[in-house]
Formats: C-alpha cells, structure tokens, sequence
C-alpha cells in the first residue's frame, strides 16, 4: 500500500457520488431549518411570492390592464414569478456561498463543488414546495392538466443549469471583488423587468423580439407559457423564429455553465486560502 | 540550541517515560525498541517533500470590482508570509507523529496541506490510504439540530456514506454517552458535550490517516481519558495518527516521533523526549528574554542580578517535592563599589500572589563592602511547605537607605514546580499540631 499519489484539494469530481451525497446533506439541513420550530414555515415560504403576487395581479390586471386578452395572466405571473424567484435564489445565494461556508471549506477537505451544488438544491427543494401550490392555482383558475406539464421539469433543468453556471462564476468572482453582491443584486432587478414576468414576450415589438427572446428567461418563460398554461399561445421556437434560433438561448445557457465550471475549477485548489 | 539535532535515527529509549503521569499508562508495553525496528520498517504512509507554502497578504484586504475598473495599472502591493518553508518529512505506516511548535510556527499550516485544504506553492505530498480530516473537531455541527442530525451530517462530511452513518449511529452515540440527549437541540448542549459528538463521530470514521488539531483541550478528564483509549486503538491497530499540539505530555506519552517547528522550518525530527525538550527551550528561552525586557526595573548600572535559580541539595532544581529544602539563590555583580546594599528574594505564586519575601534589611542583616567588578552569591534556605504550584522568584538588590528603588530587579526570573500531596485549598501547608479537647 506504498501508492503515493501527488494530490492537491480541488473541486474535481473523482467520486460524483459522494460528491452529490454530501451536496445534498447540506442543502437538506439548510433547506429543513427554514422550517425549524416553525409551524407557519412553509406558510412563510408561500408567502413572499404570493403577496407580491397579488399586488402585481391587481395593479397590472386593474390598473395597467397588461393582462387584457392573455389566457391565465393570473397564472402566468405567479409561475413566472415562481421560476424567476428560483433563479435569483440561486445566483444571489451562490454570491455568498462559500464565504457563508467558511468553517467547512478552511477545515475539511471535500470538492468544494459541493457548496455552489447545495445552494442549488436547496433552491430546488423550495421551488417543489411554492410548485405544489402554483399547480393548485392554476387548476383553479382553469388551466386544465395536459401532457404539456410534463415539458416543466425540462425548463427548471435549464433555468437551474443556467443558475448553477451564473452562480459558480459570481462566488469565485465574490472572493476576489467584494462588491459583485451589491452589483449583481441590482443586475437581478434589471433582469426581473427584462424578462417576460408582468407582461408576455409576444407584446414585445416585432424588431426586437428575437434578440429579446436571446435572454434565456425569456425562452424559458415563454416556453413554459406554451406548454403549461395555453397551448394556442406561441412558444419560444416560434417567439425566436424557428427552432434553430433556440440555439442561441441555449448556448447562452451552456455557455455560462462551462464558464461558471472552468472558473470555479480555477480557483477551487485557492479558496480556502483567500477566504 | 544546542539539544536541537536530535538525528531522525535515534529511536527512542526502552526505559518508560512516563511513570510520573497521572493517566494510567496504556500503551507502555508497546514502547520499546522493538516498536521503532517495526516502524522503520514499515512502508511509508505519509510522504512529504520539500513543502513550501507562502501566504500573500494584501496590503488592503478586500479589493472590489470598481477598484478594478477604476485603476486598471495599479499593481496590489502584498507582504509574504512563508508559513512553511521546505518541509520534508516521512512518516511510516502504523506511526503516532507529534508536530509541535510555538503559535505561528506553521504547524497548523503544514497539517492543512496534508489534509489537502491548502495547495503547497511547492514540493509533493504523498499519502498512501484514506484521510481522514480531523483538522478540527466540530467542525459542520450546527446548533438548531438535534444531536441525532448532526451525528449523520458530521459523518457524512467526514467521509461516510449515509447509509454507513446510520449503521454506526448506535457506536457514535454510546461513545459520546449521549443516549438521553439525542433530540435535544445541540445548542442546549454544553460545549463539552458538543466535543464529546464530534470525537465520537471523527473516530467512527474509518481512515488510514488521521489528523488531529489541539483537540485534546476540551473535555473533561474522563472523557480526555477516553480519547486517549481511542488512540490507543488506533494505535495498535496499526493507523497513522498525526498530532498538533502544545501539550509536551501528550507529545511524550503517545507519539513515536515528533517533529519540532520553528518560523515555518524543521527545527529537529526525532524521539519525542527530545523534542518536548527542545520545545520547552524554544518557550522558556524566549519568556526568559521578554522577562528581561519588560520587567525589569533599576539601572543596574551599580549593581547587576546576572541570574537566579532555585535550589536543593545544592543542585539547581526545577520541581521540588513538599518537606524538602528550597534553596533561592541570585549571582550579582557590582560595577562600583558598594556598602551594606540590600538583597531581597520575593516568591509569587502562579495567580501572582506573594507568598514569602525576605530580604538582608528585615533580617537586619550588614552585608559587607563590596569593590567594583566583584561578584557574590546570595542564598536562602527554607523548608518547602507551599500549596503545590508553579512559583516565580523575583530577586532584587537595592542600596542601604535606598528607599523602594532597587538597583536592580528581574521580576520572575526563576521558576520551580513545588509539588504537594495534597491541596489543602490554603497558601501554605506548615507542620502543624491538631488536637480535639474535650470537655
């Protein structure tokens, strides 16, 4: 047993398996403290999008009349809200990850991919839970359950593989540059008004519907509106115009998940040091 | 220093070491220099090579994006810190090796590398089997779940898989004595408590290699006493352990070998006796020094205190039995000439109480005319009949009339362990009568 391998800490992924096991330990922890010794948790969770949620309904349905000939406005505003909410979850958490994890990265040794992936999955436990509730909604505001839900799971894997590729680049760009959280939580409002959330991306102005529909919240949520809620309403292959342009969108999104890799394998041997 | 350059050869001798501990000796059998043929011939478990590692900081510590943008040329000034500088070290399969050193000496550094948290800037390390990353203990514990969470969440961090933690959850708890705590929530536990979880766990964890940091501290006696069972069995069943530590003793009645550090290098690699040695010095020495620095008082340009010492037997001592003799002696050397000065021995006690002082003046005692360049030793003899504890002797000489400015004083600059069989709870512990009187 004189097999002295050179080693160095990293964020590598020599065992996947222990690697998404301790991943999801910690996410669950997290995720099972919010509802810690509180028997209004998940009432709590619920709460945050649906009172916004019903601020935005009356001022954009009675006010601005945005919603004035779209089929389930209603629902589409919660869903996209829901979905949106998922990815500022994730990237703004994933900010400050690892510096929220600092006893664990500067005193134990595991891949340190495992702490942006936890943030991920807590991220996901949280969107399952406001989903039930979504899907209630939407089956009381009429929406019929068809074979079209079962595209959902698809677009959250994309938004979530999106998130994870924005997020590990932000957490290793926090370490070095401290201001990134300030920065990007602005740049998350920018994207909140950006993306078809109070309003649908077919009112866009024709000219600049396909660089529009480039932004992947924008396919995404147009998509979801395509198979989720109406059918009849065009979906992000047509809003771009043909399937090839989705292309785009999606090498946005792997795009950012292999920068987001290649960052964070980069530094990941260093992070313990520069915390 | 001089008792530094222990060779890594010179193994370790047969004669038992630690007769003097007051912890049942467990693993004296195993102490002898058949053990040191073994482990030399066993195969390497841990190699390190030439292991550098250097630390940058930035002169300002959190540089931000619009810094960046702003001043796009401007370099970033950084001091160094060589944390370890070319470490080379093996350590055999089946060894108990102790690091020792002073705060900051790198020790902790070094032990990062190995657990692979820190990257060395240079050189190789090499571990043969699985490492277990016992950097710190209770490390991953989190006070809002209950003991029953944490057990698994620990375990799984350190390398478990959660179906092997749920198997040894029964062994974690036993081992902790935690059975009619398990729901409650680890932030009610008392820290010692909390430690006891968190060994339990980190020793359940099977590794070939274990790191251990300072983490004997905590935890009352019984428990420590069970942590050291525990390396005993690691020990025989042949795991190599790593230590860091502060405590010589410990050093000395586990460790096989033990290296001693000093600003990031190897000072000496060798028998643990001669490294605790060689680590006391290191300490001693320099207290010795900041002594002399900081507290001292009088010009001593008259008259110099070159040293003092405590003595029995006519042998300078650093312990002393109670019922004993205790000898308190001081060298002076005058530059000028002088009459009848005064010389005073002043006892403290390790809270700093002052339990004896004596002087020439209270014993009204005329020292004589001294010439300049002349020397003198100055000796006082009691019978040892203090609490047990550390005692410091401050000595001081002062000119007849003088008033309180002493010539020369060194606070503190000698200290003896005076043992007692007992604590009586009191300062002193005098022969005495004790008779009960009826009627």
């Amino acid at each position: 047993m004189t097999t002295l391998a050179a080693r160095a800490p990293g964020a590598r992924m020599r065992d996947p398996r222990r690697v998404l096991s301790l991943a999801w330990t910690l996410a669950f922890t997290d995720w099972k403290l919010r509802f810690y010794g509180s028997v209004l948790g998940y009432v709590w969770t619920l709460a945050r999008p649906f009172a916004f949620f019903g601020v935005i309904y009356v001022v954009f349905t009675q006010i601005a009349n945005l919603g004035e000939g779209i089929r389930y406005y209603g629902a589409y505003v919660l869903m996209s809200m829901v979905l949106f909410q998922f990815f500022s979850e994730v990237t703004n958490q994933s900010v400050t990850c690892l510096t929220a994890r600092e006893n664990l990265l500067r005193k134990m040794r595991f891949p340190r991919l495992v702490i942006p992936l936890s943030v991920v999955m807590t991220a996901l436990l949280n969107l399952g839970m406001t989903l039930v509730a979504v899907l209630i909604f939407a089956i009381i505001a009429g929406v019929t359950p068809h074979w079209g839900w079962f595209e959902l799971p698809l677009l959250i894997a994309l938004l979530s593989a999106f998130a994870i590729g924005v997020g590990m680049l932000l957490s290793v760009l926090f370490i070095r540059y401290r201001d990134i959280q300030p920065i990007w939580e602005v740049t998350t409002q920018m994207l909140f008004y950006a993306s078809p959330i109070l309003y649908v991306a077919t009112i866009v102005p024709e000219e600049y519907q396909r660089p529009y529909m480039a932004n992947p919240i924008a396919s995404v949520l147009t998509e979801m509106r395509h198979s989720f809620l109406d059918p009849t309403a065009a979906g992000a292959a047509d809003a771009i115009g043909g399937w090839p342009r989705l292309l785009i969108p999606l090498a946005i999104i792997f795009g950012s998940l292999a920068l987001g890799i290649w960052a964070f394998r980069r530094e990941a041997p260093r992070i313990a040091e520069h915390l | 220093m001089a008792s530094a350059g222990v060779s890594e050869r010179n193994k370790r001798p047969a004669k038992p070491l630690l007769a003097l501990t007051r912890l049942p000796v467990l693993l004296d059998e195993d102490r002898t220099a058949s053990r040191a043929e073994r482990l030399a011939a066993a195969p390497v478990a841990v190699s390190v090579q030439n292991v550098s590692k250097t630390f940058k900081l930035p002169h300002q510590r959190y540089s931000t994006l619009k810094e960046r943008v702003l001043h796009p040329f401007r370099s970033r000034t950084y001091d160094e810190l060589r944390a370890v500088q070319d470490v080379t070290l093996e350590i055999r399969q089946g060894e108990f090796f102790g690091i020792v050193g002073r705060n900051g000496s790198g020790k902790s550094t070094l032990l990062k590398c190995l657990a692979g948290i820190y990257e060395p800037d240079s050189g190789s390390i090499g571990i043969a089997g699985r490492l277990s990353p016992f950097i710190e203990l209770g490390v991953g514990l989190n006070g809002e779940l209950t003991a029953r969470e944490n057990a698994l969440i620990n375990a799984v961090l350190l390398g478990l898989t959660r179906t092997q933690a749920k198997e040894r959850f029964d062994d974690i708890i036993a081992f902790a004595e935690l059975e009619d705590f398990l729901d409650l929530k680890l932030k009610n536990y008392s820290s010692g408590m909390s430690v006891r979880l968190a060994f339990s766990v980190a020793i359940e964890v099977d590794a070939d290699v274990l790191l251990v940091d300072e983490v004997l501290a905590v935890g009352d006696a019984a428990f420590q006493q069970k942590c050291f069972e525990q390396f005993a069995r690691l020990k025989s069943e042949g795991k190599t352990i790593i230590l860091v530590t502060h405590d010589m003793a410990t050093v000395e009645r586990f460790c096989d070998r033990a290296m001693l550090l000093e600003r990031g290098e190897v000072v000496s690699i060798g028998e643990p006796h001669a490294i605790a040695r060689a680590y006391n010095e290191l300490n001693f020495g320099r207290l010795l020094h900041e002594a002399v620095d900081e507290s001292r008082s009088g010009t001593h340009r008259v008259a110099e205190i070159l040293e003092a010492w405590f003595e029995s037997g006519g042998e300078r001592i650093k312990a002393l039995a109670q019922g004993e003799r205790l000898g308190l002696a001081m060298r002076v050397r005058f530059h000028e000439a002088i009459t009848d000065p005064i010389f005073a021995f002043t006892l403290r006690n390790d809270i700093g109480h002052t339990v004896f002082v004596t002087s020439s003046m209270l014993r009204e005692l005329d020292t004589g005319t001294f010439e300049a360049g002349e020397e003198v030793t100055v000796r006082v003899g009691l019978e040892h009949r203090f609490a047990p504890s550390q005692y410091k002797l401050t000595p001081s000489v002062a000119r007849a009339g003088g008033g309180a400015d002493a010539l020369d004083m060194r606070e503190d600059l000698a200290s003896v362990m005076l043992h007692a069989t007992k604590a009586t709870g009191g300062l002193l512990d005098p022969e005495h009568s004790f008779e009960v009187i009826r009627g």
